[in-house]
């Protein structure tokens, strides 16, 4: 071989792009085109406007970075034990962008905090003052999605939060902003506990099935 | 053929036809010996000559008598190519200074965020009635400075620097840089603003809304025009194996960040398979190639002695180019997204290890014998230490990768830990030797304070050992508990408590590294501060200076 190969701008440039073109094919393209023909799961239902915006003031308020949206195969993690939901499917993600499946658990995994914790006064204490229903969290407290009001001062409208005797300041009633109003609506959409998939035979079931009879 | 098998196959037949082909061409001579193509960051007398502009001259005496040859002055030393890098370094004097200027006060932004941001990890009623300051606005604000202010204006400073010298040719259409560079910091800035009033796209490290994202793909195109223009007019025909880091990662930067943040374009499970094929590919193609051209360029520089074999480090290059950008799947093991993509970027990920084999073996062969250079050589000191960190933290993320350790590592403060040791045990630290070494070159002035070279170093090295080590433990022993049902969920947040109050501590300490570098930063651009030897430019006037003077 006499002709030496010259790492000159050409072989580089091409080298260089067919890497990138590569990663880029497998990793964006290959998943673009498969999750076109991804349905809603059944039982997905779209957001509302309200539950959409909350979704924004959940983005704007960064709670990805402490809470993921995505609990694990129960072979891989207790997450179901811990009461938050089934391993999670492609199709429930119908309706998401930006994604919001996070990678932090400094809190818990919120994919199924409706249906885990329904009520919505908590959810509107617990924004408010964190500590007040779960001793030792370090999740902010967001005292700027409310308004802090003379008692006499409340009117019909306005959203009342319901706090623990210990925290709530005599005179005084915390109501809620639209951001809080909608961040809680949010939070009580997400409920994923519907079943997603129709049910598929696989192997082990037929053995189960001959081994119970 | 099922389609997974199909791709994992077709993944398999390219990478081992890759490798098959490398074999052959190594075995045939193709790439030839690559002993002269090592040597050309040297001038012809210059081999065995020690450099650290950064170093005292009682320093440089000990680095050049430790390198075991003593430097001999003759004619030689007012040679064309030493005229070449004169002309080369003055050609990118003002575009430099700027990105490194606009890159430490991004640093010293981004230090106050970081900290910030832990402290409130453990105080979290501290500074609550602050919207732009609570944990999810200032977590992301520190990440975003770091990851689009201080690198990659760092990075590309000294990349614009190292390139005319490489190339031998003054940098052509500097001012497009300079052009580039302001609109790339005013998109920073710009985005930092609308994630402090909570306008964020929502995905990490793609938060920026994507109408600023505009300004730093224009500014970055800008950027990229000196480096074009320049390496097309070069005078030399080879091109060092830094030139192919830094036109590789300026190459790969615009596509994957436009990508990532084109509009309306990704939604569901398939936004986050791009989220972290960008995330780890801006890690892997942008910032380590820009922070392994400075390795490759400083290392042999201040030793006076080239890369130990120029051939593996092409080894080195490809392989990263292929298995690096490849890898992202694995931050979403465990996740809704199909097994063969975790599976793909688990296998890459492992196969990472080559191009981290590659680089030790080149730069401890380079180094060895000569590791006392360290004690006198703060460039070096800098950069081998984020060398080190380069190796540790690949191999760590090789094997963080892999689904048992993951299991454990993944949604932890482990995590967290391991993007530290990558972007600033590396990264960082590397572009603090790299900017120790260019300044004095730049500035024509000496580093006004040696002593707080060392002090810088020292804060830092112990911020940052405190900050992994107590972070790493913390976030495994999260990882444990959180998957053990048997333990409630507020057992994981209640024990990493003194974890996090150590990560402040380190963060702090490192924080106040910053500062010392900032403020000797400024005052060498000043040139204020004592006047010790004179101008720090190459040249026989000085060289002759220092020689009747004994100093070298």
């Amino acid at each position: 071989m006499s002709r030496k190969f010259e790492m000159d701008e050409k072989s580089l440039v091409i080298g260089a792009m067919v890497c990138l073109s590569l990663a880029t094919g497998v990793m964006v393209l290959i998943p673009y085109f498969l999750t076109k023909q991804i349905q809603p799961a059944k039982g997905l239902k779209p957001y509302t406007v309200l539950e959409a915006e909350g979704r924004n003031v959940y983005i704007s308020e960064g709670c990805v970075y402490c809470h993921s949206q995505q609990p694990r195969d129960a072979k891989q993690a207790p997450d179901t034990k811990r009461g938050w939901g089934r391993v999670s499917v492609a199709g429930d993600y119908y309706y998401d962008s930006p994604h919001l499946l996070g990678t932090m658990r400094t809190g818990p995994d919120l994919f199924n905090i409706a249906a885990r914790q329904p009520s919505k006064d908590w959810h509107l204490g617990h924004l408010y003052q964190p500590r007040a229903y779960t001793p030792g969290s370090i999740m902010p407290s967001y005292p700027y999605l409310f308004d802090v009001k003379k008692t006499e001062d409340v009117t019909k409208n306005d959203e009342v939060v319901n706090l623990p005797p210990e925290y709530a300041k005599a005179g005084q009633t915390v109501v809620t902003t639209p951001k809080a109003h909608a961040l809680v609506a949010y939070l009580l959409s997400l409920d994923h506990t519907y079943s997603p998939l129709p049910a598929i035979p696989v192997q082990g079931d037929e053995q189960s099935l001959s081994g119970g009879r | 053929m099922d389609f997974n098998v199909a791709i994992l196959f077709g993944t398999y037949l390219v990478s081992i036809i890759a490798l098959f082909l490398f074999i052959y061409s190594m075995s045939n001579g193709m790439f030839g010996d690559g002993k002269p193509a090592s040597e050309m960051i040297f001038d012809k007398d210059e081999m065995g000559h020690t450099e650290d502009p950064a170093a005292t001259p009682s320093q440089r005496k000990q680095l050049q008598i430790d390198a075991g040859k003593k430097l001999t002055l003759h004619q030689d030393l007012e040679s064309d190519e030493l005229d070449a890098r004169a002309v080369a370094d003055q050609s990118t004097h003002l575009v430099v200074g700027i990105c490194l200027t606009l890159a430490v006060i991004w640093l010293i932004l981004a230090s106050f965020a970081g900290l910030i941001s832990s402290i409130k990890l453990h105080e979290p009623d501290w500074l609550n009635s602050i919207p732009w300051l609570t944990f999810g606005r200032i977590r992301p604000i520190h990440l975003n400075i770091v990851a689009y202010g201080w690198c990659p204006l760092a990075g590309i400073g000294v990349s614009l620097w190292m390139l005319p010298r490489l190339l031998k040719s003054p940098l052509i259409g500097a001012r497009w840089a300079i052009l580039g560079g302001g609109l790339w910091s005013l998109g920073v800035f710009l985005g930092v603003i609308a994630i402090a009033n909570g306008y964020s796209d929502g995905m990490e490290w793609a938060e920026f809304p994507w109408q600023i994202d505009i300004l730093l793909v224009v500014g970055g195109a800008l950027i990229g025009i000196p480096l074009w223009l320049t390496l097309l007019n070069r005078k030399v025909k080879h091109l060092y194996v830094s030139v192919w880091y830094i036109a590789a990662a300026l190459l790969w930067f615009p596509v994957l960040f436009t990508v990532v943040n084109f509009p309306n374009l990704h939604v569901g499970i398939e936004q986050a398979t791009v989220n972290w094929w960008f995330g780890h590919n801006v890690l892997g193609l942008f910032y380590t190639p820009i922070g392994l051209a400075s390795i490759y360029y400083f290392v042999p520089k201040v030793l006076g002695r080239p890369i130990h074999n120029y051939n593996i480090s092409l080894l080195g290059f490809w392989a990263l180019a292929f298995f690096y950008s490849q890898v992202g799947g694995h931050h979403l093991i465990g996740g809704p997204v199909p097994s063969w993509f975790i599976t793909l970027s688990i296998t890459q990920s492992i196969m990472m290890i080559i191009p981290v084999v590659a680089l030790v073996i080149n730069q401890y062969w380079t180094i060895k014998g000569n590791w006392r250079a360290l004690l006198n050589s703060p460039t070096l000191r800098f950069v081998v230490f984020g060398l080190s960190m380069y190796v540790l933290s690949s191999i760590q993320g090789s094997f963080e990768a892999l689904r048992s350790i993951n299991t454990i590592t993944h949604f932890t403060h482990f995590t967290v830990a391991h993007a530290h040791l990558g972007l600033y045990g590396f990264f960082s630290m590397v572009m603090f030797g790299a900017i120790y070494y260019i300044m004095p070159r730049l500035m024509s002035w000496e580093w006004p304070y040696p002593s707080l070279i060392a002090l810088h170093f020292w804060l830092v090295l112990i911020g940052f050992a405190i900050y992994i080590i107590w972070l790493s433990i913390g976030g495994w022993l999260q990882g444990l508990a959180m998957l053990d049902a048997a333990r409630p969920f507020m057992d994981s947040v209640r024990l990493t408590i003194p974890y996090l109050q150590a990560r402040t501590i380190g963060g702090a300490l490192m924080t106040l590294g910053h500062i010392v570098f900032a403020v000797h930063f400024f005052i060498m651009a000043w040139r204020k501060g004592p006047r010790r030897l004179g101008a720090a430019v190459i040249g026989p006037e000085l060289v002759a200076k220092y020689f009747k003077k004994g100093v070298i």
